[in-house]
């Protein structure tokens, strides 16, 4: 390999053993990847192969069994620097290259707080009597709450926290340009299409600042042209320089966009590498295609080196 | 049923062929004979021997079967539930006279009466019925409320404040100080009361979409605590106000951190509990709270240090007035109205700030709240401790217009009227939630004023007994009518281009 890839010189987050059990029902074991920074990298699997619950481990909804997650926000963190970290018993270092953050120490929303990790749900989760601005102030609570003096100074009506509203409704009105929803600011958010209504949650996501933006299918229940649209704002996101972790089913999104692609099968990694690799990958055309046994992936193994073969 | 015919838009209500509403009231009937067999027609009594006798009530059986069956078949003849309603009601007034026949009543006129309505009620609803049978265009489900009536709402509250203000004032010019203390007591201050424990509790459940059935606790707090501060301590009202408030909020807080993990359901049945707890513990802590006999004797408001009692130092004789008690109720009419007012203003500006915000957004979607990096407990935790103090300065005031507090003021009862209120109104809907408590605590007194209706159903009748039955029939027909109560549209806290409020359908009422 002539170039390392980044998500092996400049990891973003490094998951390391993940293992999470439901009582005895093991759905992730020993789950071990990287994301790059600035990359976009896409989690894939056939149902119930457990990308959820990693995306759920990441995000902190659900306290991992075993294994450790970290988030380097800026720099890259030494294996020493971490391992400190780790028997330190916190949750947090400032390095000289940046924060470092054990996300597996931390609950959800304070991973969104603090490390900047944001997320986007499956099934789509606005708040649906709200209106769509509303949806984008709620996501910079945290930034308001502090400028309302926790709502002391804001209930006194201090000139302040105008200033800093105001600020929050113009990044919410430039979210709104770039998703094409300005117009229907004031419209609640249960009301829009679904095709908007999924932009609209990228975009409040987006308005937390996050480092890393977890996407959960974003492309589910798109049609080929909101499809499309959905490509173009992860594009313009990634752009921003914001990394982004996505599941997805939707093969033409995770091929066209992502740069790095982890393939689940059964709660273990299966394959890892650039789209091309894995496209390649027999292990992942067995999984797709519902191979049933051992024998059966060397048999296609060996098919796909024939045809290779015939080809050069 | 096969063949009914549909609406000229699909959406007006089918009308069941002749010889299937036959059957189905026949199937009514059936099952009331069957229900009513055991209950009404076996009758036990005791006889002179002191012996249990059997009396078969035949007759009443038979008038209950046919009374389904006839108004079965009414209600099939009848498309939309308007007239069904004013059918039904015209049934009842008919089977109450045939009652007082058969009952032997020698009210034969209050009967002819009662059949003369019955049939005139049921004539209009077919009349009714025939006028509506022309097909008209429903009006879409999630229509948002036109501009209009956001004005109307705007003007309303204005001209409802400036009325507030000017009530007590009006009514002792218009009655004199006899006749308005009625107005300004049981009306004025008892109706600001609810108002301000609605708006209170509609922090909690309205906005955060908590539901808390022990509201009445923080209420006790604050009574208690301006009861013992006072009469203990000998602190003057206006020091203990806020300290109530303060006790009421801190209370909110300790109790608030175990239970907002539970959610939905069971926050409800866990703070109705621990508002028990507290009424229990008023009862049985004897030596701080006096027990049942409560604490009597607390001192009463002043104006500001001047004491409303007749003779040279009191506020009549520092004004030049002659000394009236009414004084006094007018000021503590303008203290709980200064108080609710108080109330509103913050919850208002609070819901155009980011934990405004945060509440009805933890209210639409809790996990949603989270992964935007919202600490829902911490929030949840301000939503409780704010709504408890505000019925901590309303239980203070208590305390001090009725100069006595025991732990009977405390029931479930209180809780369910607060939570009826809320509901009522529509959650978070400040104006709707006034307008409740008007019409629930009002409605109560106006019961006691209703003597014309002992010209129709007789002198023994007292509308206030029937409070509870109404009450009932109320929530049921709003549950019919308008499900997210009287105002169910959400007003959003900021806007681009100009403000639509939104329908109520697409607004979460909260899962806890």
């Amino acid at each position: 390999m002539d170039v390392s890839p980044r998500w092996i010189t400049d990891p973003m987050l490094i998951v390391e053993h993940l293992t999470m059990t439901f009582g005895g029902l093991s759905a992730v074991s020993d789950l071990s990847f990287a994301a790059g920074r600035g990359d976009i990298t896409a989690l894939i699997g056939p149902n119930g192969a457990g990308k959820t619950t990693v995306f759920n481990c990441v995000t902190g909804f659900y306290k991992p069994t075993q294994g450790r997650i970290s988030l380097a926000r800026t720099g890259r963190a030494t294996q020493a620097e971490m391992a400190a970290l780790t028997r330190s018993g916190k949750r947090h270092a400032a390095l000289a290259a940046g924060d470092l953050y054990l996300l597996e120490r931390m609950p959800d929303f304070e991973i969104t707080r603090r490390a900047k990790v944001a997320r986007t749900f499956q099934n789509i989760r606005l708040f649906a009597g709200m209106t769509v601005l509303e949806n984008l102030i709620v996501a910079q609570h945290n930034v308001l709450m502090r400028a309302s003096g926790f709502s002391l100074l804001g209930i006194l009506g201090v000139a302040g926290y105008r200033v800093e509203e105001r600020g929050a409704i113009d990044k919410a009105k430039a979210w709104l340009e770039r998703i094409g929803l300005l117009d229907r600011a004031d419209h609640p958010s249960g009301a829009l299409p679904y095709g908007a209504q999924r932009r609209l949650e990228i975009a409040r996501a987006m308005c937390t600042d996050p480092v890393l933006l977890c996407l959960d299918e974003p492309a589910a229940g798109l049609n080929p042209r909101e499809s499309a649209e959905l490509n173009a704002l992860l594009r313009t996101i990634k752009a921003a320089g914001t990394s982004v972790l996505l599941i997805e089913h939707d093969m033409s999104v995770v091929m066209e966009i992502s740069d790095h692609v982890v393939v689940l099968d059964y709660g273990t990694k299966i394959s890892d590498g650039t789209p091309g690799e894995v496209r390649a990958d027999p292990k992942v055309i067995a999984a797709y295609l519902g191979v049933a046994d051992e024998e059966e992936v060397v048999a296609v193994e060996a098919d796909i080196a024939r045809i290779e073969e015939t080809r050069s | 049923m096969a063949d009914t015919k549909a609406g000229a838009d699909g959406r007006e209500p089918t009308r069941p062929s002749s010889a299937a509403a036959v059957k189905d009231a026949l199937i009514a009937a059936g099952v009331t004979a069957g229900l009513c067999f055991p209950i009404v027609a076996l009758h036990t009594a005791v006889d002179m021997n002191n012996r249990l006798v059997l009396e078969p009530r035949w007759s009443w059986m038979a008038i209950a079967v046919a009374a389904v069956f006839a108004g079965r078949l009414l209600l099939a003849c009848l498309a939309d539930w308007r007239p069904r309603a004013l059918a039904i009601a015209g049934s009842w007034a008919m089977l109450w006279s045939l009652v007082l026949v058969l009952g032997g009543s020698a009210d034969l006129a209050g009967a002819i009466l009662r059949l003369a309505t019955g049939i005139a009620m049921i004539g209009g609803a077919f009349a009714w019925d025939r006028r509506n049978a022309t097909p008209r265009v429903r009006p879409a489900e999630r229509r948002a409320p036109s501009r209009l009536a956001t004005v109307a709402a705007r003007s309303l509250g204005t001209a409802g404040l400036i009325f507030l203000f000017a009530f007590p004032l009006a009514a002792l010019a218009l009655l004199g100080a006899a006749g308005s203390l009625k107005w300004i007591n049981n009306y004025g201050i008892q109706i600001l009361i609810y108002v301000m424990l609605g708006w209170g509790l509609n922090i909690v459940v309205g906005l955060a979409g908590l539901l808390d059935l022990g509201y009445v606790a923080f209420y006790a707090v604050g009574a208690y605590a301006y009861a013992l501060l006072s009469t203990e301590a000998g602190l003057s009202f206006w020091i203990c106000l806020p300290l109530a408030g303060l006790f009421a909020s801190m209370w909110g807080l300790v109790l608030g951190f175990p239970v907002l993990r539970l959610r939905g359901d069971y926050l409800a049945i866990v703070t109705l509990a621990f508002g028990e707890i507290i009424r229990l513990v008023l009862i049985n802590w004897s030596d701080v709270t006096n027990g049942s006999a409560g604490i009597a004797s607390i001192p009463r408001i002043t104006f500001f240090g001047l004491p409303f009692v007749a003779g040279e130092t009191g506020f009549a004789a520092h004004f030049g007035l002659a000394f009236s008690p009414i004084h006094r109720t007018i000021f503590l009419y303008y203290l709980i109205l200064c108080l609710a007012l108080l109330t509103n203003g913050v919850t208002l500006r609070l819901r155009r700030l980011p934990v405004g915000r945060a509440w009805e957004a933890l209210r639409e979607d809790e996990i949603a709240c989270r992964s935007l990096g919202i600490n829902t407990t911490i929030t949840k935790l301000t939503a409780f401790a704010l709504g408890a103090m505000f019925a901590g300065l309303a239980g203070s005031f208590f305390a001090v217009r009725e100069n006595y507090v025991n732990p009977d003021s405390f029931t479930f009862l209180e809780s369910a009227t607060i939570v009826s209120i809320v509901v009522l109104g529509g959650m978070g809907s400040q104006i709707g939630v006034a307008l409740a408590a008007t019409l629930m605590i009002g409605g109560t007194e106006i019961l006691r004023e209703l003597d014309f209706l002992k010209a129709i159903f007789g002198e023994a009748f007292d509308p206030s007994q029937y409070r509870m039955l109404i009450f009932g029939f109320a929530m049921v027909i709003m549950m019919i009518w308008k499900p997210r109560g009287l105002v169910s549209t959400r007003r959003p806290s900021l806007f681009l281009g100009k403000r639509q409020a939104i329908a109520g359908s697409f607004v979460a009422e909260g899962r806890g």
